[in-house]
């Protein structure tokens, strides 16, 4: 591939994920109502979406050696230490290094 | 998206397939966009910004986030993005630059990634008074992706997640209708 067609192939992909991005602002602009249903998928989606992105970052987890299990132990420690201390970076911080540990010492 | 773009470039040059591939990896953002239709309304000049950066990580926190009450809502979002995408591009620079310098292992830190959306999910959890939807989130996914494996689980949970919220919205209204 010549420098002008990478040039070319990332501008395509820009525009595509653009597209995606804009495309609902395009279809249901703000002056008019969107359709009811639209609304009703606007109040719910939000919730099914965060789903959907916690187990897509465990897509390749499952179908490796350990099925994931270092995975849960880290998801159960942030799900308890978060109901707790309600601290969004101490979660994260704490389980990713709890991951860390585990990956690098115990799940090897 | 980043390392599929990797993986075209390397391969012979196709521009159709790129903008397709782009637009199928990427399918995701239009659940985003139907989330944020509301949240997103009279910002002016903002909500450009707003939609163009809104990756998985702006969106997550914009769309959980509540900022407090002393705070312009338009304005926390923008930072949101804004500094979200600082760190992207700082992120993805430094590593390159630096990669060979850092010696320490960091095996295991991609999850900072998975912890987030966690997070988002139990703070989510917490504040909702139905867990129908979140349930349905977390549901279709698992079962999309032990029937159609890691690679190609996306488009089929969407359709799922999108036919349970149809029918389930059909048999709400039946309900007050009777």
């Amino acid at each position: 591939m010549t420098t002008v067609q990478e040039i070319i192939t990332i501008l395509v992909v820009v525009a595509g994920t653009m597209v995606t991005r804009f495309l609902p602002f395009i279809l249901f602009p703000e002056g008019e109502e969107p359709p009811k249903y639209i609304t009703y998928l606007g109040t719910v989606l939000p919730y099914a979406v965060v789903g959907l992105l916690v187990v897509y970052c465990l897509k390749d987890a499952v179908f490796s050696v350990f099925h994931g299990l270092p995975e849960l132990i880290a998801i159960v420690f942030i799900v308890v230490l978060h109901k707790w201390k309600k601290n969004t970076l101490l979660s994260i911080a704490l389980g990713t290094v709890l991951y860390m540990v585990l990956v690098q010492d115990f799940f090897r | 998206m980043e390392f599929v773009t990797v993986n075209l470039l390397m391969s012979a040059f196709d521009p159709l397939h790129a903008f397709f591939l782009a637009l199928m990896v990427n399918a995701r953002h239009l659940f985003y966009g139907i989330s944020m239709l509301d949240r997103y309304k009279d910002m002016g000049w903002k909500k450009f910004y707003l939609i163009f950066g809104m990756c998985d990580e702006s969106f997550t926190i914009n769309c959980t986030v509540t900022p407090p009450s002393d705070v312009d809502k338009g304005w926390f979002m923008f930072f949101v993005t804004m500094l979200d995408q600082i760190y992207w591009v700082s992120g993805a620079t430094l590593g390159a630059l630096l990669g060979y310098v850092i010696q320490f292992d960091t095996t295991g830190i991609e999850f900072v990634m998975t912890a987030l959306f966690v997070v988002m999910f139990v703070g989510q959890w917490e504040e909702a008074a139905e867990h129908r939807p979140a349930l349905t989130g977390l549901g279709c996914s698992v079962i999309c992706l032990l029937l159609f494996g890691s690679e190609r689980f996306i488009l089929p949970a969407m359709a799922l997640i999108i036919v349970c919220f149809t029918v389930s919205r059909k048999k709400r209204d039946g309900e007050v209708a009777q």
